[in-house]
């Protein structure tokens, strides 16, 4: 309501002359970024109201020496046709100007409206769905209209973004994002591969070395796929490039994948509060005190993207945080903040770096890269795996008397990794950690109430830890009970609350029991077998390929005996 | 301090080729081409043994009296030829193996980029950046 209370007079005082105009164009480009397809519309005026949401006298003070000039070109423009779409660098300050604010709207547009250039506005009867980005028509009589509508646009986008930042992805964006993301990927965790993303990019018709150079800039880990916060980077150099903004040299800290948003104090508690403080404290300078009011409307969305991040972390590419460090060109005090996340992946990551980086050597294609970043997966899936296979006597140990209910082991993360779901009994300690680290994190306040009870019987369960999320609190209970009896990990003071609760209940039923334990126990064998077929079959296939190549080589070998004896 | 830096192709065409442009370029150029014979030489001569035992670094391919010639080819048949000034005898074999190391990590993350097509010339602002910090500063 401020803003729009703000931008009335503005649009008034705009109407009566063009001075204002340089000075408010700096604010509105912000907001403009945010959307890539916009129909190119004429008028620099109508974001003059958008970029008094900013209201900022700050950022206006940056930009109106450069405006000027881009203004009074600008002017002289509105006499000339349509340029056309090669226009040189210092037009495309104000060839984002062309972007109208009404085409906020577009902001949820499918990509399909990222060829044409859909007028997303009614008030702008021009079709500037032409390809020409940068054509400028100014026309008179529209700027009212349009500036009618972009003051409604900036009433509803007032609070979204104060920030000065053309590098900083707002939430509406993020949310574009996701969308596009999900249109590319349906898992928000997994990878969009280089050629997918190449042809999505493409049609942005953004010229390829560009394109290239975006790439450059937003694949971190350079794996030659994007995990999602690199594809939020690289949409948002896009659409930054497309509003005519020049590409950076180098990665801004705000794009960076780990960044997070200052003063999200709604993180989940397995983030350090302290750092978050500290973040707030050093923000980037030049950035804009307006920030903090973003902030704000931004907590609240931050938290479900840092959970986000943390089931990314554990689960997908703990390789990204690495090179956060790594190219610290700017030194910002933000840095820090990527430094902030789990420290542990960081190191790991670093290992993995260092090891993916020789890799590279042996094979340059991208899907053996892919493979061998796929590697070195997060610590819970892995240890699943190597103790479904070497563990069956520990899990033998454990069950044997227990009749323990099969337990699909309903791993959220591991499903999300695309790994096979390990046997009932995991092991106890990873997952265990995994979940404790996940609870924390977990923003679902419903299962945390299920949790809670459980996480006194973690210690002694640690084989349900990934069920109860998933399972009715009431089914696991009989099972729990039955472990009771019989498990040697249970320790008798934790284990006393339950243990007369069920100790009636497990004297009723042992026969049920052993019938569970012998069905524990052949489906533990079939999935140890199942474990060992699957190596078996891919040591036949590398012993193929090995016989392959001792063929050529020996080939090879009697082609150059001659040469050699001659 | 490399003089002159290139990256030619399999089909030995010149991928990248960069120069100080002090001295003249055409005679790096020439250098660069001369010395892609002795790189053939050296990776066709190992007859018995296949790219494994083949190690990628070369080594020193040929000096003149005004510099020497180091080379490394990957394991695509990819070749890097460093120009190295030979008044600057400090440098030593473990800094140009590091030289062509980082060489080869930029051009992989080059390669890496699905709007790279394979066989252009490279264009990369990152690799460039990587090339000037090991080319002699032009004074």
């Amino acid at each position: 309501m401020a803003a729009a209370q703000v931008g009335l007079p503005v649009r008034l005082e705009s109407v009566a002359g063009e001075l204002p105009l340089p000075v408010f164009v700096g604010i509105m480009n912000e907001l403009e970024m945010r959307y890539p397809n916009h129909p190119s519309t004429n008028e620099s005026q109508p974001h003059i109201l958008g970029s008094l949401t900013g209201s900022a006298p700050r950022p206006p003070a940056d930009r109106p020496v450069l405006r000027h000039p881009d203004t009074s070109m600008d002017k002289q423009e509105a006499w000339s046709p349509p340029r056309s779409p090669g226009i040189s660098p210092p037009r495309s300050p104000s060839a984002y100007r062309s972007y109208p604010y009404g085409a906020q709207r577009n902001g949820t547009d499918t990509l399909l409206a990222y060829d044409g250039k859909v007028p997303g506005r009614p008030s702008v009867p021009q079709e500037n769905s032409s390809p020409s980005h940068y054509s400028l028509k100014l026309q008179s009589e529209q700027p009212v209209i349009t500036r009618v509508a972009s003051v409604e646009r900036l009433v509803e986008r007032a609070e979204i973004d104060y920030s000065d930042e053309p590098w900083r992805i707002t939430e509406e964006q993020r949310e574009y994002y996701t969308n596009q993301f999900r249109s590319l990927q349906p898992d928000l965790n997994a990878l969009i591969m280089g050629t997918v993303a190449k042809n999505f990019f493409t049609k942005s018709k953004l010229p390829i070395p560009e394109l290239s150079h975006i790439w450059e800039l937003s694949d971190v880990d350079k794996d030659g796929a994007l995990t999602f916060p690199e594809f939020c980077t690289a949409f948002h150099l896009i659409v930054a490039r497309k509003n005519g903004y020049p590409l950076p040299e180098t990665l801004p800290a705000t794009l960076r994948p780990g960044f997070v948003e200052p003063g999200v104090v709604a993180v989940p508690p397995s983030e350090a509060t302290e750092p978050l403080i500290v973040f707030d404290d050093n923000m980037m300078p030049g950035a804009n005190q307006l920030e903090m009011g973003s902030v704000d409307l931004q907590m609240t969305s931050r938290p479900g993207v840092t959970t986000k991040q943390d089931t990314r972390d554990e689960s997908r590419k703990p390789a990204e945080f690495s090179p956060k460090r790594i190219p610290d060109l700017h030194e910002k005090p933000i840095q820090r903040v990527s430094t902030l996340k789990p420290d542990s992946p960081q190191e790991l990551d670093a290992n993995m770096k260092s090891r993916t980086r020789p890799r590279s050597y042996s094979s340059t294609s991208i899907d053996d890269a892919m493979k061998k970043v796929e590697e070195p997966p997060t610590p819970p899936p892995r240890p699943q795996k190597t103790h479904s296979r070497a563990s069956s006597l520990d899990l033998n140990k454990l069950f044997q008397q227990s009749g323990q209910g099969s337990r699909p082991s309903q791993h959220s993360l591991s499903a999300k990794s695309g790994w096979l779901p390990p046997p009932p009994a995991l092991p106890p300690r990873p997952p265990a950690t995994q979940i404790f680290s996940f609870l924390p994190g977990s923003e679902k306040s419903s299962q945390k109430a299920i949790q809670q009870p459980n996480f006194a019987d973690f210690s002694k369960f640690r084989e349900e830890d990934s069920t109860p999320r998933h399972q009715g609190h009431a089914p696991q209970k009989p099972v729990r009970r039955k472990l009771h009896p019989e498990s040697q990990m249970a320790t008798p003071p934790s284990a006393m609350p339950y243990y007369a609760a069920t100790l009636t209940k497990s004297t009723q039923r042992p026969p049920p029991k052993q019938k569970r334990e012998i069905q524990m126990a052949i489906r533990k064998n079939r999935e140890t077998n199942a474990v060992l077929t699957r190596l078996n079959s891919e040591l036949q296939q590398q012993l193929k390929v090995v016989h392959r190549e001792r063929v050529t080589l020996e080939s090879q070998l009697e082609l150059l005996r001659p040469v050699t004896s001659t | 301090m490399a003089v002159c830096i290139a990256v030619i192709a399999k089909e030995n065409y010149p991928l990248y080729i960069r120069s100080v442009p002090t001295q003249g370029e055409l005679k790096f150029h020439y250098t660069v081409h001369t010395s892609l014979d002795v790189v053939e030489e050296k990776i066709s001569g190992v007859g018995k043994a296949l790219a494994d035992q083949r190690e990628l670094y070369l080594g020193l391919l040929y000096p003149t009296e005004d510099y020497k010639v180091y080379g490394y080819v990957t394991n695509s048949k990819v070749k890097f030829v460093i120009v190295v000034d030979s008044s600057n005898t400090s440098l030593r074999d473990n800094e140009i193996r590091s030289m062509f190391r980082k060489l080869h990590n930029s051009f992989t993350d080059v390669m890496c980029n699905p709007f790279y097509n394979p066989g252009d010339p490279i264009q990369s602002k990152a690799f460039d950046s990587i090339v000037s910090t090991m080319m002699v500063q032009a004074c």
